[in-house]
């Protein structure tokens, strides 16, 4: 065995309660790095899964909202205008060229599908009980490429909206509201006054109690029936595309190319999503300190070891141990404690991130959660063990280093 | 003799102390050690002498003048070379043992020479058992070096300084911290390895007696040779 190695491993088992209680600072930073992070990292994850049940990738709609330029913008665009109050022009919200936008958008490599979408406020008839709910119009065979629908329905089947024309597919707790089945028949009334029968054909669930109490789906020719438009007017088109993470550039170049509003999922959610961020910093902050205290932990130790050391550093210095070598003997002490301790706390964030994750966790009637939900990502775990290593090493350095520096002669003869 | 005995020789070392004043401690020291010679350097305290031996053994390197060893001129090398010249070359024996108390007398004997890696662990073990052996210690090899007694320990020390076969032994007061009988094996182990083994020792000691057996006495005053 290499005999700088040799050194460090009997000057650490030599001292094993010292050398253990240094391991432990470590494992315990590192213990509550790994919990607080799979912790926080799940609750990341379940929020941005919430929101993309909620929202597509990027959807595109027409903003009748959008501040416009005036007549009198237009007539003398040179003078100094004051227009006060300027209000929208009532224009109708109808994607232009919808269909030609969608088929031009399925040829870029990026995008993975697009839906197109007609939504329309409407009021579900229970008897004399009206409800408020909406019904999006969409092609349910695109909406299933972009939200996953086949796996949150729980009564019925998507395919059969395609061949009812009057279908509708209700949210579980809609259902729940109106005592629906599949096969019953529903009453709907649209803001115009239009009374129209539709035919329950499934019961889907997204987890999401807002989504769920509210929507229905039905065929896109359908609602546009019931709004007494023609088969051109869409409202919205949703994307998906290749990485979710580039949604926010790549809904500016489809908003420059095709004039139309082009929204974000990150952007539509930022609230829901603002959360994620201060948990990160949190995470990173408490861990950071837990790490320092253990760094000043073992720098204390390795100090005290050193100075109670001297006589054998002067010896080998003296026999020939370079500066080097003698830096090298306390590095890898600090090193070898980092390393146990590390994976220690790797284990000990584990088996309490195993814990956690059997906590109950009652979402109540808005998510669909049964327990605390926690991230395992590897990514952590790897995380975890750079940082404590790092941290040892940095601590280990400064000691080490004046250790190596240490004047043999004046030890020898200071005696 | 002839030069080509020479061992060790020096040319005008000039040594100041700066802390807490500027001092001269050596004045101009000229000396030659030929091989297998047993030297004594003797002196009152603050005569330089044992200044002198550090800066024989190139743990200090800071002084004005040249030292030669084994025809080697080492003024002006790097820490790193010299550690590992010293590791080659030099063997220690202090006033203290010095030995690393975790470890057992052999692997104290063994460390130097793993740390040059010279030879494989197995040889090197077989040689420091030998070296315990010249020195009637090696029934304590498996021994604790905190648990053998004074003696045993110094006779330890000058185990690991041989290890390595060193061209020269230095000793600063190797008998200072011991009783009467085992100066004597000391002073016996050091006239044994001089005279059988050709071993060349310098050694700085308060002790007259143990000077008087040596071959040649180095004394000094003030920083200079006086005799």
């Amino acid at each position: 065995m290499n005999v700088i190695l040799k050194i460090a491993k009997t000057h650490l088992l030599s001292k094993p309660k010292q050398t253990l209680v240094a391991m432990l600072g470590v494992t315990f930073g590192i213990g509550m790095f790994i919990m607080m992070i799979s912790l926080m990292t799940g609750l990341n994850n379940f929020t941005e899964d919430l929101t993309k049940i909620a929202s597509a990738d990027i959807r595109i709609y027409k903003d009748v909202t959008e501040p416009r330029a005036t007549l009198l913008d237009r007539i003398r665009p040179e003078s100094l205008n004051w227009v006060h109050h300027v209000k929208p022009k009532n224009e109708s919200d109808k994607i232009r060229n919808a269909r030609q936008i969608a088929d031009l958008l399925r040829q870029d490599p990026e995008v993975i599908g697009v839906a197109p979408r007609l939504t329309s406020q409407v009021f579900y008839n229970f008897g004399p009980v009206k409800l408020n709910g909406s019904v999006a119009g969409v092609d349910i065979l695109e909406e299933d490429k972009l939200f996953d629908l086949h796996s949150k329905i729980k009564a019925g089947s998507l395919a059969a909206l395609k061949t009812t024309s009057n279908g509708l597919i209700i949210g579980s707790g809609l259902a729940k509201k109106l005592s629906a089945q599949v096969g019953d028949l529903l009453m709907v009334t649209t803001p115009q006054g239009v009374i129209y029968t539709m035919k329950v054909v499934g019961i889907f669930q997204l987890g999401l109690g807002e989504i769920d109490n509210v929507r229905s789906y039905a065929n896109l020719s359908t609602v546009q029936k019931l709004l007494g438009k023609d088969a051109s007017y869409i409202t919205d088109l949703n994307l998906k595309i290749t990485n979710y993470r580039e949604a926010k550039a790549k809904a500016q170049t489809i908003q420059a190319a095709y004039g139309n509003k082009a929204e974000d999922w990150e952007t539509a959610n930022a609230t829901l999503l603002a959360g994620a961020i201060i948990r990160d910093i949190m995470t990173y902050s408490v861990s950071i300190t837990l790490l320092i205290v253990a760094g000043f932990g073992i720098y204390n130790i390795l100090n005290m070891t050193i100075y109670s050391k001297m006589k054998d550093i002067a010896i080998l210095k003296a026999t020939g141990f370079a500066a080097k070598d003698v830096t090298g003997i306390f590095l890898t002490q600090s090193l070898i404690i980092g390393l146990i301790g590390s994976l220690m706390g790797l284990v000990v964030g584990f088996v309490f991130s195993l814990l956690l994750a059997q906590v109950p966790f009652d979402g109540g009637e808005l998510l669909s959660l049964d327990s605390l939900p926690i991230s395992f990502d590897t990514k952590y775990y790897i995380i975890g063990i750079v940082f404590g290593v790092l941290t040892t090493a940095l601590a280990g350095w400064m000691p080490s280093r004046k250790a190596g520096k240490i004047d043999p002669i004046e030890i020898i003869r200071g005696i | 003799m002839s030069t080509s005995n020479i061992l060790l020789k020096t040319q005008g070392i000039i040594k100041y102390f700066h802390d807490p004043e500027t001092f001269q401690v050596l004045k101009g020291i000229d000396i030659e050690v030929h091989k297998g010679e047993f030297l004594s350097l003797i002196g009152k305290s603050g005569s330089g002498k044992s200044t002198l031996l550090y800066l024989l053994s190139t743990m200090d390197m800071d002084f004005e003048g040249k030292l030669v060893i084994n025809g080697e001129e080492l003024t002006g090398k790097s820490p790193d070379y010299l550690a590992r010249f010293r590791s080659e070359h030099i063997g220690f024996v202090f006033q203290f043992h010095f030995l690393l108390p975790e470890f057992t007398a052999l692997e104290n004997v063994m460390i130097p020479a793993l740390k040059l890696g010279k030879y494989s662990e197995e040889v090197i073990r077989q040689k420091a058992m030998e070296k315990l052996d010249l020195l009637g210690i090696a029934d304590q090899a498996k021994k604790a070096s905190s648990r053998l007694s004074g003696g045993q320990q110094q006779r330890v020390a000058i185990a690991r300084a041989l290890i390595n076969d060193p061209l020269l032994i230095m000793g600063d007061e190797p008998t200072g911290n011991l009783d009467s009988v085992n100066s004597k094996i000391v002073f016996d182990t050091f006239r044994k390895l001089t005279r059988d083994l050709g071993q060349t020792i310098i050694t700085v000691t308060h002790d007259d007696d143990f000077a008087a057996k040596t071959d040649r006495i180095i004394e000094m005053k003030d920083g200079k040779i006086i005799s």
